[in-house]
């Protein structure tokens, strides 16, 4: 159903540190095993430099809260939802300077949230490193209502909003950090497929 | 030997203004001599200016230091180098008031990043030229910029007081017999997100400035730099073009583009100083050393021996083809 080679759709990498005055991580769900995975090739005193937000989610009571305070970063945080860290990320890079790098780990929802605010704050695009880890849930925007729809697991998925049935696209605005939705019956209302799962 | 095989339109000039700067430094105005405007150009452009001195044709770049919105004319200033291949000196002792030259169109090949949230300049003597257009370009935009301006002393340094009072706290210089130096590390960690940094002068300065910001963290699209290499000097060698079915002889003091230049070939350049790429041209085969001395190609590629820069590359060696 999904349309192939849209250039929009992000690319992800896996982290790896870098040189820097200060490194600003912010993770969610397994994608604080990018964090540890990147601690095993890091420099002695690399953590000195480096303050984690972390939000568990999905992954809660897997113990990744205690495996990154393992790492005796500067400053360690974590919190209930992406929604409620944000705010604190804005703060951080309120009184960043320049060699400060951004690294995002987890979900597709929360790593485009971050890097909303990373750019309105002025962060160069080659200081954020992105690796995507966990959920493929997407969080899409609905085209027609502008309303957004987080954790989106099907395809087609209903706007939480409008009620709309939306067909997800690979298509990805890096303004909000949302995939975009689409009307799948617009021509014939109700005649929409049923919602199959499509990411996991 | 003057016949230029350069068939890209040119701009003739009438010198209108020559001042003495500093003892070494002179500004020249350059007006066009059919009194049509000049081209527009953004800050950071150079042009190169062709001097005929009898049998060599001299083709020099240098920056555009006037007001890039200026069309009725255009400053450049030179440094009197007594050591280089004579284009400085044949523009301080021969060219005076009245004098016809030929300039290219505009190039620029050290711009301004408009997406930065703040320009950090670095200039060091000369290398104060393009900040110069920059700055007044930035100025008029209302964009947040600073300058911080290295030269040797007081007396030596290009216009001081003219920056100091058009620019005021925005410039920092810092002189050398008196023992200042810029505190480029504090300077550095201190700059707001989106810093964009630009650095003219010394290569020594330079290298210290970019090193010194990558070994902070900076990302390398912030990074600016603009460094016109004279063509070095070298034993004289001879040069098959292949396309053009010509032998030529490259003297010591003659770069391998002026020689291909004299034989009536037609080569692309702009910068003419190892920096832009214009003038790569292909190796077909050579057996000898290839001299790159450009700062264009990668390390991988000056070790491939499959492409030099005319503009600045030389030759030892039995024989070099190139596909010209």
């Amino acid at each position: 159903m999904l349309v192939e080679g849209i250039k929009s759709r992000p690319i992800y990498s896996p982290l790896v540190a870098r040189t820097g005055t200060l490194h600003l991580f912010m993770a969610d769900g397994e994608g604080a095993q990018a964090i540890l995975d990147l601690a095993t090739t890091a420099s002695p005193g690399f953590f000195e430099r480096a303050h984690i937000c972390y939000i568990p989610r999905a992954a809660a009571g897997r113990g990744f809260e205690s495996a990154l305070q393992a790492l005796n970063p500067a400053a360690f945080y974590v919190g209930p939802t992406v929604a409620a860290a944000l705010p604190r990320l804005a703060v951080e890079l309120a009184n960043a300077h320049m060699g400060t790098q951004i690294y995002l780990a987890g979900t597709e929802g929360m790593i485009g949230q971050a890097m909303v605010v990373a750019l309105a704050a002025g962060v160069d695009q080659a200081s954020i490193q992105r690796e995507h880890r966990g959920s493929e849930a997407r969080r899409v925007q609905c085209v027609h209502c502008k309303g957004i729809t987080e954790d989106v697991t099907t395809q087609p998925a209903k706007c939480a909003h409008c009620g709309l049935m939306l067909l997800v696209r690979d298509h990805y605005s890096r303004r909000i950090g949302a995939f975009q939705g689409v009307c799948v019956d617009a021509e014939m209302p109700g005649t929409a497929p049923d919602p199959e799962e499509a990411f996991r | 030997m003057t016949k230029s095989a350069d068939r890209t339109p040119k701009i003739d000039v009438r010198v209108t203004q020559i001042v003495d700067v500093t003892s070494e430094i002179k500004r020249f105005r350059f007006e066009p001599t059919d009194g049509k405007p000049l081209p527009v150009f953004a800050g950071g452009a150079h042009v190169v200016v062709e001097m005929e001195d009898g049998d060599t044709l001299r083709r020099n770049p240098y920056s555009l230091m006037s007001s890039p919105g200026a069309t009725d004319a255009y400053n450049i200033s030179v440094r009197r180098d007594p050591g280089g291949r004579g284009g400085s000196m044949f523009m301080h002792d021969r060219v005076t008031v009245g004098s016809l030259l030929r300039l290219s169109h505009p190039v620029n090949l050290f711009p301004i990043d408009r997406r930065a949230r703040k320009h950090l300049l670095f200039a060091g003597g000369i290398g104060i030229t393009p900040t110069l257009a920059m700055m007044s370009e930035l100025a008029r935009y209302g964009d947040a910029f600073e300058l911080n301006y290295a030269v040797r002393s007081e007396n030596d340094g290009a216009y001081l007081d003219q920056l100091r009072n058009t620019y005021g706290k925005r410039v920092s210089i810092y002189r050398d017999d008196q023992g200042e130096q810029i505190p480029l590390t504090t300077l550095l960690a201190a700059q707001p997100l989106g810093t964009h940094l630009y650095v003219c002068g010394p290569g020594g300065m330079m290298n210290w400035v970019l090193s010194t910001a990558e070994g902070l963290g900076w990302p390398a699209q912030n990074l600016h730099s603009e460094r016109f290499l004279a063509p070095p000097s070298g034993s004289p060698y001879e040069v098959r073009l292949a396309a053009s079915d010509l032998s030529i002889k490259v003297g010591p003091h003659q770069s391998m583009l002026e020689a291909i230049e004299a034989a009536g070939v037609d080569a692309p350049y702009l910068c003419r100083g190892g920096a832009c790429g214009q003038c790569e041209t292909r190796v077909i085969s050579f057996d000898g050393t290839l001299l790159h001395n450009d700062h264009y190609l990668t390390d991988d590629e000056h070790a491939g021996g499959q492409k030099v820069m005319p503009c600045v590359s030389r030759f030892e060696g039995r024989e070099l083809v190139l596909d010209r």
